[in-house]
């Protein structure tokens, strides 16, 4: 038996156990003189992983089924590994110039993505927390890595407080849950409450999803979300905004679908809300802002919304409609925060928007790629943004959730404004004074790729779409 | 009442009463000192349940080992806990109607609490004749492995987060290297120097 439950994690043992290596390894030689090749050696080992994960065929489940390999959880693995293999990739240059470059930083990001790879997987509520904390806590750690600064200490210590309360909340769910099913696993709790559910679980649902809509920064669990992305290294800013997303969005689907499956109709209404609130709570936040990163931190917000309008509709098509929702606005924001990453003047990093006017005339191609970049995050057409969104929609539409894509496209309109906004800076602002021209190789070809992929994706999204409806009929039977 | 029963409740209002003063104590270090009557009241209620391996890992562990580090912390912080009960009493009306309204909330979901029918066929099955010790030990390295090592990995990445924030590498203090200590000879440790009277050097 042990041996069997043991090839459905060797993907996640294996990483843990490349990280624990090269922890001792690194610390007991050159230490910080490591970092480089850790970096790149993880990355590798990441998309290799990737690779492995991605030819998996097949459903099975290890440990009493408290661990579930299916195609749900493969394709979310497959974008968790690929968003940390890219940070690393593009983050490079960035930490460098910051004297962040430690060899825990890469080991970190990797220990981070094994606890992202058990959440999705789970199919055991402590097993699912288990990897909450194992991912929440290295992201704290890595928030705070730029130790000197008060500015990152805050956002660390922030999210640390923040992220302990959300864990609690859905400990304490997880715990009501127990109580009336007699069991954390996902088979046995939606056998249970296969005729309804009593107000004792309604409880249980509530506390589990606050906790979910922490980890995901849906409002009104967002406002850590601002300060921790300001004050965070760029980098690490960068990987907040995409993996742990993908990773929570997953989880949340898997818990609803596979766990409270039966009781669709209970929590349907409280993600409408949580989506609704995001949805417009971004618009209107991002509006004020003058700092990129704390921008980006309500356009995630925003999108996060978007993607549980998905999750609203409560059906097949809704799940295929948010991985691929999350799989676009992963794309964009890679990179948006690799160019991001490259703002920098007189040696020193800036994040207001208005030290970019003019930017088109300096770097007329990145500016370009900016450009589409930022159109697709607005979600206008013909950028693959606007699919994503028009995907989402739709399966709200077919769910019975007409109001909710109504309200969706109000918000992103309003959006628009602050995502443009960027846009006419660049191409219309005043003249001030330049940017440094400081932009590493990786992350232009991020910056660049990513834009590519948003213009060229609309002839058949290379493919995530077939995968997406595969992943979401793995969920919802 | 029988020993057992007066002896539960004894322990439940020891639980009670050291848990309510560690929030009250005006002295943080005699906070500390309460919270260590709670666990110790908590060992005697495991003792009750048949758990005698769990009490004494509490007594050992949290009294033994967490508690006595808490105590240290406590006493080298430098913290002035005056003005935050000063803050803590401005908020507190408005944090105990919030209290009470979730309370109240919470008494109606715990009034109407239902358990699941058929749950007494998913309930984890008792161990059987086998000591606690073994049945826990049994359930940790067999059924619940992988728990027990994203258990390890998470207190690893507290480690890991402990030292990255913390440490730093000094160069400018002396380290002691045994090594180089035991390599010195007179010769190199010391130097002749022919000082001419009243001159110094």
């Amino acid at each position: 038996m042990f041996a069997a439950d043991f090839r459905i994690i060797l993907p996640e043992a294996i990483l843990a156990i490349w990280a624990m290596g090269a922890l001792i390894a690194a610390a007991w030689t050159v230490k910080d003189a490591a970092t480089r090749a850790l970096t790149w050696a993880t990355a590798a080992l990441m998309l290799a992983l990737a690779l492995w994960i991605g030819t998996g065929t097949g459903v099975d489940s290890a440990f009493d089924g408290s661990f579930v390999d299916d195609r749900f959880a493969r394709f979310a693995k497959v974008a968790i590994l690929l968003i940390s293999a890219s940070i690393l990739l593009m983050g490079e240059g960035y930490m460098t110039r910051r004297a962040l470059m430690r060899f825990e930083y890469p080991l970190l990001i990797a220990l981070a993505t094994v606890g992202m790879l058990v959440m999705v997987s789970s199919g055991d509520l402590i097993v699912l927390y288990m990897g909450v904390e194992l991912q929440s806590l290295s992201l704290y750690v890595l928030a705070a890595l730029r130790r000197d600064s008060p500015r990152s200490t805050e956002a660390g210590l922030k999210y640390f407080v923040l992220g302990a309360f959300g864990s609690g909340l859905l400990l304490y769910g997880a715990s009501l849950a127990y109580g009336f099913a007699g069991t954390t696993l996902f088979s046995g709790i939606i056998e249970a409450t296969a005729d309804g559910v009593s107000l004792g679980l309604l409880f249980a649902l509530v506390f589990m999803m606050a906790g979910f809509a922490y980890k995901v920064s849906a409002a009104p669990f967002h406002m850590w979300t601002p300060d921790v992305y300001e004050g965070a290294p760029t980098t690490v800013t960068a990987f907040f905004a995409t993996a742990p997303k993908m990773a929570g969005m997953a989880l949340f689907a898997r818990v609803m679908f596979d766990a409270f499956g039966n009781v669709t109709g209970d929590w349907q209404q409280i993600v409408a809300f949580l989506s609704v609130f995001s949805m417009f709570l971004g618009a209107f936040g991002g509006i004020g802002q003058m700092d990129f990163k704390r921008l980006m931190a309500y356009s995630t917000i925003g999108h996060m919304g978007f993607a549980l309008m998905g999750l609203t509709a409560g059906t097949g098509l809704g799940v295929q409609a948010m991985l691929v929702y999350m799989a676009i606005y992963v794309t964009m924001d890679l990179g948006a925060f690799a160019f991001i990453m490259s703002m920098e003047r007189d040696g020193r990093p800036v994040t207001d928007i208005r030290s970019l006017n003019l930017y088109s005339r300096e770097r007329p191609l990145v500016a370009l790629a900016m450009l589409v970049l930022l159109f697709s995050l607005a979600g206008v057409p013909p950028t693959v943004g606007f699919f994503g969104k028009y995907y989402v929609l739709h399966a709200a539409y077919d769910g019975g959730f007409g109001w909710l894509a109504v309200l969706g496209v109000i918000a992103s309109v309003i959006s628009a404004f602050y995502y443009l906004r960027i846009v006419y800076f660049m191409y219309f602002g005043r003249e001030t004074q330049p940017l440094d021209r400081v932009m590493s190789p990786a992350a232009w070809v991020f910056v660049v790729g990513c834009a590519a992929i948003m213009v060229f994706g609309v002839v058949n999204l290379f493919g995530v779409e077939p995968a997406a409806a595969g992943a979401a009929a793995a969920l919802v039977n | 009442m029988t020993a057992a029963a007066f002896t539960f409740y004894l322990f439940s209002l020891s639980v009670l009463a050291g848990g309510l003063m560690t929030v009250l104590a005006r002295n943080p270090v005699h906070s500390v000192l309460w919270l260590i009557l709670t666990f110790i009241s908590a060992a005697g209620l495991f003792v009750l349940l048949g758990a005698e391996f769990v009490a004494m890992l509490l007594v050992i562990v949290y009294v033994g080992a967490v508690m006595v580090l808490f105590l240290f912390v406590t006493m080298m912080l430098d913290v002035d806990f005056a003005t935050l009960k000063g803050e803590m009493a401005r908020y507190m009306p408005l944090a105990l109607f919030i209290g009470v309204v979730i309370l109240l909330q919470f008494a109606v979901a715990y009034g109407s609490w239902a358990i699941a029918p058929g749950t007494e066929t998913r309930v984890a099955a008792p161990a059987g004749a086998m000591e606690n010790t073994r049945a826990l030990g049994v359930l940790l390295y067999d059924r619940y492995f992988l728990l027990f090592q994203l258990a390890g990995l998470v207190l690893l990445v507290a480690m890991i987060g402990a030292i990255v924030l913390t440490l730093r590498h000094r160069t400018d203090i002396k380290r002691q290297d045994v090594i180089a200590q035991m390599m010195r000879d007179p010769k190199t440790a010391i130097e002749m120097l022919d000082v001419k009277p009243g001159q110094g050097l």
